[in-house]
């Protein structure tokens, strides 16, 4: 039985291509579409230039809403990034903040945005405050549940007490399947052997991961086998990355709208060899989840030393892979070429 | 990430009093300018001086010590600004450059510095 869950891409996932320019806002709105990924989220300065320090021409948002009609479509979120350090040497006051944030609710609703992202690190007062403003444009606003953070962390249940306590359900939750990362990838091994770490020194790594060694042992255990530089970097992402459990989302599934369908490769055979998505997907339908999960392909950053990477083909596998486990009939497919290759 | 796109490949030229290249980004976004901490520019093995550098991009041009308090423009997503050095010209051919950008990040715990360094040929 196909599931009310909704697929949909971050354009956060095209980085590479669109960054030199070879795919535009076009093709990466339609080849999700071709995939029946209709959910589009953004960050908002990514694909807009100008935003915010200098604005955002209308032309840029009149052709966005064409785009969207045209390939059918739905905007789902602007991830924005409230940039609190802009001024050296001082953090922004509190009200600027709440007034940035503003700023971002009204942008996220020029576009026909749902929701919008905001980044972990901003304190839940700063939030409360821009609710109200959030519920006369019809926009939520999600913190971004994130590695290192997750929902037992202290800082994540202080926001959900506070959400709880403003009384609006203008807030809420955007998990990022990355804090499920119930094995090392093998992009980041890959990664760390290119540039160094001695074969005996990634494999223990990767063991101690699997094994849930405490970070703090791997390190030390990898400076006693001789690492240093990469190899303690190496040992060093366990401190920022661990196996959560993907039912830690069930206490919060009223206030959680939309997914980051975080992936670092999804191999030929259509699986994520670090991220559990079978068990993922399966507590999702378990909670009533009703909202998008968007494919964020974060793989390219471990890979580009050594190789192009193929946005395209990884969002394709992981987009067949959802829509298997959502039992959906149909395999996402590319109809039209992804980009004009003549382009660089 | 995207470290070994910084520099525009193709693109050194001579200017009045320096040279020039097409330098980008190396974020999977844009930034104000203010939160541009440093570029370095090495030509050769010889670092530039901070005051010698200059950033341009949609016709505006400034020095490092400008951006830092410059809050109403913004260096966006994989855009070619021009990194201007005005350090009296460089010798026709080959030269070895290694372009530098320090970043204020506001949701990071560190300040990243990212290089790249690429042979690029400057026309007689």
């Amino acid at each position: 039985m196909s599931s009310k869950i909704k697929r949909g891409v971050s354009l956060y996932s095209y980085q590479n291509e669109t960054f030199q320019g070879k795919m535009t806002l076009e093709d990466c709105i339609r080849v999700s579409a071709e995939l029946g990924a209709k959910g589009i989220e953004i960050i908002g300065e990514q694909t807009f230039w100008g935003w915010p320090e200098y604005g955002v021409a209308s032309e840029d948002v009149d052709q966005w809403h064409r785009l969207i009609k045209q390939y059918d479509c739905t905007p789902v979120s602007h991830d924005f990034m409230l940039d609190y350090k802009r001024y050296k040497g001082r953090e922004m006051p509190f009200e600027e903040q709440v007034a940035s944030v503003k700023k971002d609710i009204e942008f996220g609703a020029r576009l026909g945005m749902k929701y919008i992202r905001a980044l972990v690190s901003i304190a839940p007062e700063v939030l409360v405050a821009a609710a109200h403003h959030a519920e006369e444009h019809n926009i939520k606003i999600l913190i971004e549940v994130h590695a290192p953070l997750h929902f037992d962390h202290p800082w994540i249940i202080r926001h959900a007490e506070a959400f709880e306590k403003s009384g609006s359900d203008a807030l809420g939750f955007l998990p990022d399947m990355g804090m499920f990362l119930f094995a090392f990838p093998p992009v980041w091994k890959e990664k760390f052997l290119r540039i160094g770490v001695p074969p005996a020194i990634a494999d223990y790594v990767e063991k101690a991961y699997e094994d849930r060694v405490l970070s703090e042992y791997v390190i030390l255990n990898v400076q006693q086998m001789g690492g240093t530089g990469p190899a303690i970097a190496m040992a060093e992402t366990l401190r920022h990355n661990a196996a959560f459990e993907p039912k830690r989302m069930l206490d919060y599934m009223p206030r959680i709208h939309n997914i980051h369908g975080k992936f670092y490769e999804v191999t030929e055979d259509y699986v994520e060899p670090s991220i559990p998505y079978d068990k993922i997907v399966e507590v999702l339908k378990q909670g009533g989840y009703e909202g998008y999960i968007c494919s964020e392909y974060e793989g390219n950053r471990w890979i580009e030393d050594a190789q192009e990477p193929d946005s395209v083909e990884q969002v394709r596998r992981q987009q067949v892979m959802l829509a298997k486990l959502l039992g959906e009939t149909e395999v996402p497919t590319i109809k039209t070429p992804a980009f004009a290759v003549a382009a660089e | 990430m995207m470290d070994n796109k910084m520099i525009v490949e193709g693109s050194l030229q001579s200017v009045d009093g320096g040279f020039s290249f097409l330098g980008r980004l190396p974020y999977y976004r844009g930034l104000g300018l203010s939160m541009i901490e440093d570029i370095q520019v090495t030509v050769d093995g010889d670092v530039q001086p901070r005051e010698s550098v200059r950033f341009a991009v949609r016709g505006k041009t400034y020095t490092l010590g400008e951006m830092e308090t410059c809050y109403d423009n913004r260096w966006n997503f994989g855009e070619k600004a021009q990194i201007i050095v005005l350090n009296g010209g460089l010798s026709a051919g080959n030269h070895t450059v290694t372009f530098a950008v320090r970043n204020r990040v506001s949701y990071l715990p560190f300040v990243p510095t990212t290089k790249d360094t690429k042979d690029l040929a400057l026309a007689a």
